[in-house]
C-alpha cells in the first residue's frame, strides 16, 4: 500500500512521517512516532482516551486521519507541563487521587486543559458535560471533577 | 500477625502515589505501549455465529499473502490434559480454556476465535483474515438462561452432565452444576412467618468495561525460552495458564507485567497471550496482539445474566425467619459462572435461621463468563435487597431499621456456615441512617432507595522483598499489578513499620522471575494479603538492622529497640543509628540488608456496605436520573483514604451503569448488537453526581493495621438501591435489569393501565 | 476434639443433611483423615482445589497444616474464591 508523506508539528517539534491512507492520527502518534501517552480505548470516538489538541481544538485522535494532520499543530499529553513543573491539571490529578488505573488519565488531562484554556471558571455541570466524551471506568468521576475544579482555582491564583 | 491498636504516622494519610507522575504525563507503559525490533502484528478471526459446527477452514490464501508470516487454527494449538488452575476469584479448567482460546470443532458464541495470523503490518494481518475461508454448519443457539435449562434446548456440549444432583443425570444438558447452601427447617420457618413475599428477577450479561483493551507482545526464542509483556491482574497467572496451555515449563516463560488499564476481574485469564506465543514460535519473530473494543465486548468475559426467584418470610415485628432463593446463572460457552458466590452472599448481610439457597450454573451461547467485581454478589443482592425493601414497606418500618434488626454481627453465623468475627454491618447501617442524606427532602417524582451488600474478601499468596539501600531509602519489591494505587498503600505500610516517610520507599511490581509466586490482584486482596507480606518483610529487615546495630555497639540485639527509622540502645549510653548509618556499613557487618516474606494470608475480614441513592424519574421518557448517592462501607482501616474512597465511588458508578443502561443485546441469530461504547452505554461524567464515600473502621483482627479488602463490596448494593429508589419515586417495582428509559416507561404505562 | 460442621452441599452429600461431628485432630490434615474414616470419600472432596476451610470464623485457602484447637469450630466451604468465573 503506498504511503503518504505528511509534515506537521507535534508538541512544538516539526515532524515528518509516512502513513497509510487509513491510518489515524492516533496510529501515527503511537506506532510511528512512539508517542504512546495517547491511548486507544475504542478507536471509534466514544471513549476520549485518544484526546489530543489539533490547532488548539480538542479532537479524538482515532477519528482523524494521519494525512489530515498535514500543516497542523498537534499537542499530546507528552506536550503538557514542563520538565520542571507539571501543569496544574496534572498536579491536581495527583493530589486529589483523580486516577486509579490511569489509562483514561492522559485523555482527561488533555481534555481538562482544553476546557480551562477556553473557560477558566467552569461550573461543576460545565465540567461534567465537557468531560462527557471521556470514559473512566475506575473512579466514578468524583475525584476527576474535583481535580479540575482545584486546577481552575490554582490557575486563577497563578494569574492574579 | 494480628491487629494491635497503635498510633500511626503514615497509614491513614494521603501521600501522592509513587507511580503518579508517570501516569499524568503519558510515560507509564500499558499493555499496548510496548514494541520490539522486527515485531509482527497478530490478529484473530472470530466466529460470526452464536453456535455452529466448523466443517472446514481453508487458510491457504491467507498464507500466500505477501507479508504474512504465520497462520494458526485450532489444530495448531495443543490440547492440554485436564486440570484446574486457580485464578484468584476463579478456578480455570484448562481444557475449556484451550477451546475458548481457539475453537476446535464447534464455535460457541459470536466472537469465538477460529484462526489467527501474524504479518508484517496491521493492515496486512487484517487483509489476511479476510482471506481465510471457514465453512460453518449453523446450529440452533440459546442465550436466555431459563430457555437453556429446558430439556429440549440446543445443547452446547454433548459431554456435560449436571454435577451435584441426585439421581445422577443420564442425559447431557446445559446445566453444569447445582450448588446449595442452607440451614434450619424451611417448612417450619415459613409456617411461622406472618408475611411471605416471593418475586422473580432477571439480569442481562454486563461487561467489566475496563478502558484498556487486552494487549500483549510475545517473543519466543529458538531455544524454547519465551517472554510475554502484557497487562493483566497477575503476571504469575498469565505465566501458569500459558505454560499449561502450551506444554511449557514455568522456567521457559517470563511474563513482564505492564501497567494495567483496569481489569475488575476481567483480566484474570488469557485470551491473546497463548496465541501470540504460538504465532511467535511459528514465525520466529516477536508478535504483538491488541484487541479492538468490539473484540473486547464480543470475546472477553462479561458477567452472567441470570434469573432469580427470591422468597422471604418474616414475623410482624420484622424478624426474618426464612429465606429461599433459586439462582440460575449464565456460565457462557463453558461451565463456571459466579453463582457460587451469589448463593453464599445474597443473604449474607442478615442472620436468618432457616435458609435454602440453590444455584445453577448454565452454559449458553455467549462468551465464557468471567469474574467481574464481587462476582455474582450484585445479582443476588439485587433480588434479595429488593424483597427486603418490599418487606419494609409491607410492615411499614424504616428499611434501615429492618436491616439493622436482622443484621449479622460478631458471633452470628454466615449463610455458608462459619461464625463471624468482628464486622461492620450495624455500624454501616447506623452511619447511613444518621447521614444528612437520609433526612434530606425529596421533590415530586423523586425517591430514595437503600440497599446493603456483603463481600467476603480473600487472602491468598503474596510475597514481598524489602531492600535497604545504602543511603537509607528502600526498594519495595512485590508481584501484584497495581490497578488502583496499591503501590502507594503497600509502600505506606512498609514506611509505617520502618518509621520513615512513604516517599522514601520506592515500590516496584516485578516480573515472574524476580519474586515468588503471587496470586492475582483481585478479590480485594492486595492491601490485605500483600500488605501482610510487606509488613512481615519489613519486620524482617528491621530485625536484621537491629542485629547490625547491636553488632556495631557490641551489645545484645534485645537491647536494641526500633523507632522512627532508627535503632536505639535501650540502656547504656542511649545511642542511636539511622537506617542510613546502619545500611552504609552493611558490607562490614555481614552484607547487604534485605527482608523477605512469602505467605498464604488467611483471615481477610468480610466487608459490609450500605448505599443510599436518590433518583428522579421522568414520567414522559422513562429516564432515571441519579440525584444523590452515598456509600457507607467498613474498610477495616483505610491505608490511603483517597484510594479507598475511589474504590467505593468507582464501584458505585459501575453499579449505577449496570442498573440503568448496561446490557448485552443480541439479535435473533445470537449476534451481539451493541459491541461498542456508543451502544453499550457506560456512565459518563454528566450522568453522575458526586458520590459521597463514608468509610467506617471496624478493624480486621487478622491484619496488623486492621485492613479489610475494599474493592468489591461497592458494586453489590447499587442495583437494588436504585430499584428501591425508583419504587419510592413512582410506586413501580422494577425487577428486570436494566432500568433503561424504554423499560421504565413501559412499566410506568403498565402501572397506569392497571390502575385503569 | 474439634467441632466440624458439614453444611450445605457437603452435609447433603455425605450425611443426608447438615451434621455437626466431633473429630480428633490438631491440624486440618488430621481432621480430614478422621472425617474420611467416618464418611468414606469425603477426603478427596475436601482436598480438592478451590476448597477453603474456616477455623473459628477465619477463612484459610488451601489449608492443610493449619492448627485446629480442641474446641475449634470448623467449616469447609466450596468456591470460596467468589465462584468459578
Ligand atoms: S480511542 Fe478514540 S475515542 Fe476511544
Ligand atoms: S482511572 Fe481507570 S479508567 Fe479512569
Amino acid at each position: 500500500m503506498p504511503k503518504i508523506h505528511v509534515s506537521t508539528t507535534v508538541n512544538g517539534d516539526t515532524v515528518e512521517f509516512l502513513c497509510e491512507t487509513q491510518e489515524t492520527v492516533l496510529d501515527v502518534l503511537r506506532n510511528t512516532l512512539g508517542l504512546t501517552g495517547t491511548k486507544e480505548g475504542c478507536g471509534t470516538g466514544d471513549c476520549g482516551a485518544c484526546s489530543v489538541l489539533v490547532d488548539g481544538r480538542l479532537v479524538c485522535g482515532c477519528l482523524m486521519l494521519g494525512v489530515e494532520a498535514e500543516g497542523k499543530e498537534i499537542v499530546t499529553v507528552e506536550g503538557i507541563g514542563s520538565p520542571d513543573r507539571l501543569h496544574p491539571v496534572q498536579q491536581k490529578f495527583l493530589e486529589d487521587a483523580a486516577l486509579q488505573c490511569g489509562f483514561c488519565t492522559p485523555g482527561f488531562i488533555v481534555a481538562a486543559k482544553a476546557l480551562l484554556d477556553s473557560n477558566p471558571e467552569p461550573t461543576e455541570t460545565e465540567i461534567r458535560y465537557w468531560l462527557a466524551g471521556n470514559l473512566c471506568r475506575c473512579t466514578g468521576y468524583d475525584k476527576i471533577v474535583r481535580a479540575v475544579q482545584d486546577a481552575a482555582l490554582e490557575m486563577k491564583g497563578q494569574q492574579a | 500477625m494480628t491487629y494491635e491498636p497503635k498510633t500511626l504516622k503514615v497509614v491513614g494519610t494521603r501521600p501522592i502515589r509513587h507511580d503518579g507522575a508517570d501516569k499524568v504525563t503519558g510515560r507509564a507503559n500499558y499493555g499496548a505501549d510496548f514494541k520490539l525490533p522486527g515485531m509482527l502484528w497478530g490478529k484473530v478471526l472470530r466466529s460470526p455465529h452464536a453456535h455452529a459446527r466448523i466443517r472446514a477452514i481453508d487458510v491457504s490464501k491467507a498464507k500466500a499473502l505477501p507479508g504474512v508470516k504465520a497462520v494458526i487454527t485450532g489444530g495448531d494449538m495443543p490440547m492440554p490434559d485436564g486440570g484446574v488452575t486457580q485464578a484468584g476469584e476463579s478456578a480455570i479448567n484448562t481444557q475449556h480454556l484451550a477451546k475458548n482460546l481457539m475453537a476446535r470443532d464447534k464455535v460457541l458464541y459470536d466472537g469465538h476465535p477460529v484462526a489467527a495470523v501474524a504479518a508484517i503490518s496491521e493492515s496486512i494481518a487484517r487483509e489476511a483474515l479476510d482471506l481465510i475461508e471457514v465453512d460453518y454448519e449453523i446450529l440452533p443457539h440459546v442465550i436466555d438462561v431459563e430457555e437453556a435449562m429446558k430439556p429440549d434446548a440446543p445443547l452446547l456440549h454433548d459431554d456435560l452432565f449436571t454435577q451435584n444432583v441426585e439421581p445422577k443425570p443420564e442425559k447431557p444438558s446445559n446445566v453444569a452444576q447445582r450448588i446449595f447452601v442452607g440451614k434450619g427447617d424451611m417448612e417450619k420457618g415459613f409456617s411461622e412467618a406472618d408475611i411471605v413475599i416471593e418475586r422473580h428477577f432477571t439480569t442481562k450479561p454486563v461487561h467489566q468495561g475496563y478502558i484498556e483493551p487486552q494487549a500483549c507482545v510475545a517473543n519466543f526464542a529458538e531455544d524454547g525460552q519465551a517472554v510475554v509483556w502484557c497487562s493483566s491482574q497477575g503476571q504469575f497467572l498469565i505465566r501458569d495458564l500459558c505454560v499449561n496451555m502450551l506444554g511449557m515449563e514455568a522456567s521457559d516463560l517470563k511474563v513482564i507485567p505492564a501497567e494495567i488499564g483496569g481489569g475488575f476481574g476481567g483480566k484474570t485469564t488469557v485470551y491473546l497471550e497463548p496465541l501470540a506465543l504460538v504465532l511467535s514460535h511459528k514465525a520466529g519473530r516477536p508478535v504483538k496482539m491488541t484487541m479492538s473494543r468490539g473484540e473486547v465486548f464480543r470475546s472477553t468475559g462479561p458477567t452472567s445474566g441470570c434469573a432469580i426467584r427470591a422468597k422471604i418470610g418474616a414475623l410482624r415485628d420484622g424478624t426474618i425467619v426464612a429465606a429461599e432463593m433459586d439462582l440460575k446463572f449464565q456460565a457462557g460457552a463453558f461451565p463456571g459462572s459466579p453463582v457460587g458466590a451469589a448463593v453464599m452472599f445474597a443473604t449474607a448481610p442478615y442472620d436468618i435461621p432457616n435458609l435454602s439457597i440453590t444455584g445453577w450454573d448454565v452454559c449458553v451461547n455467549v462468551p465464557k463468563i468471567h469474574a467481574y467485581r464481587a462476582p455474582g454478589a450484585p445479582n443476588g443482592a439485587f433480588a434479595f435487597e429488593s424483597v427486603i425493601d418490599e418487606l419494609a414497606r409491607e410492615l411499614n418500618v424504616d428499611p434501615i431499621d429492618l436491616r439493622a434488626k436482622n443484621s449479622v454481627a460478631e458471633g452470628s453465623k454466615a449463610p455458608y456456615g462459619p461464625t463471624h468475627g468482628p464486622l461492620g454491618g450495624l455500624e454501616c447501617l447506623s452511619a447511613a441512617k444518621n447521614h444528612p442524606h437520609y433526612k434530606a427532602n425529596l421533590g415530586p417524582n423523586q425517591g430514595r432507595g437503600v440497599a446493603s451488600g456483603f463481600w467476603i474478601n480473600i487472602g491468598g499468596q503474596s510475597a514481598a522483598t524489602v531492600v535497604v539501600n545504602r543511603d537509607g531509602t528502600i526498594a519495595l519489591v512485590e508481584g501484584c499489578p497495581d490497578i488502583g494505587g496499591t503501590r502507594a498503600s503497600l509502600a505506606m505500610m512498609c514506611a509505617e513499620v520502618l518509621g520513615i516517610e512513604a516517599e522514601k520507599v520506592r515500590p516496584s511490581v516485578v516480573d515472574t522471575t524476580a519474586i515468588a509466586f503471587n496470586d492475582v490482584t483481585g478479590g480485594s486482596r492486595v492491601t490485605f494479603a500483600t500488605g501482610k507480606a510487606v509488613v512481615e518483610a519489613t519486620e524482617d529487615a528491621v530485625r536484621q538492622m537491629r542485629e547490625r546495630a547491636a553488632k556495631m555497639w557490641d551489645i545484645e540485639p534485645d537491647s536494641v529497640l526500633w523507632r522512627d527509622g532508627a535503632a536505639h540502645e535501650t540502656g547504656g549510653e542511649g545511642r542511636s543509628l539511622t537506617i542510613a548509618q546502619i545500611a552504609s556499613k552493611a558490607a562490614k557487618t555481614g552484607g547487604q540488608i534485605m527482608g523477605h516474606a512469602s505467605i498464604n494470608a488467611a483471615g481477610a475480614g468480610p466487608s459490609l456496605t450500605t448505599h443510599m441513592c436518590d433518583v428522579e424519574v421522568d414520567r414522559e421518557t422513562g429516564r432515571v436520573t441519579i440525584l444523590r448517592y452515598t456509600t457507607v462501607q467498613d474498610a477495616g482501616k483505610a491505608v490511603h483514604p483517597s484510594y479507598v474512597e475511589g474504590q467505593m465511588q468507582g464501584g458505585a458508578a459501575q453499579g449505577i451503569g449496570w442498573a440503568l443502561n448496561e446490557e448485552y443485546i443480541h439479535d435473533e441469530q445470537g449476534r451481539l448488537l451493541n459491541a461498542g461504547f456508543l451502544d453499550y452505554r457506560m456512565p459518563v461524567a454528566s450522568d453522575l453526581p458526586m458520590i459521597d464515600a463514608v468509610s467506617g473502621e471496624v478493624p480486621n483482627p487478622n491484619h496488623p493495621f486492621g485492613v479489610r479488602g475494599v474493592g468489591e463490596a461497592p458494586i453489590v448494593p447499587p442495583l437494588a438501591a436504585i430499584s428501591n429508589a425508583i419504587y419510592d419515586a413512582t410506586g413501580v417495582r422494577m425487577r428486570d435489569l436494566p432500568f433503561s428509559p424504554p423499560r421504565v416507561l413501559a412499566a410506568l404505562e403498565e402501572a397506569e393501565r392497571a390502575k385503569g | 476434639m474439634a467441632r466440624v460442621v458439614l453444611s450445605g452441599d457437603l452435609g447433603r452429600r455425605f450425611a443426608g443433611g447438615e451434621v455437626e461431628v466431633r473429630v480428633p485432630g490438631d491440624s486440618v490434615r488430621r481432621l480430614i483423615r478422621a472425617l474420611d474414616e467416618r464418611y468414606p470419600g469425603i477426603a478427596g472432596h475436601l482436598e480438592a482445589e478451590g476448597m477453603a476451610v474456616a477455623i473459628d470464623g477465619v477463612v484459610y485457602q488451601d489449608a492443610l497444616l493449619e492448627e485446629v484447637g480442641p474446641d475449634s469450630e470448623v467449616y469447609f466451604l466450596h468456591a470460596i474464591r467468589g465462584g468459578r468465573a
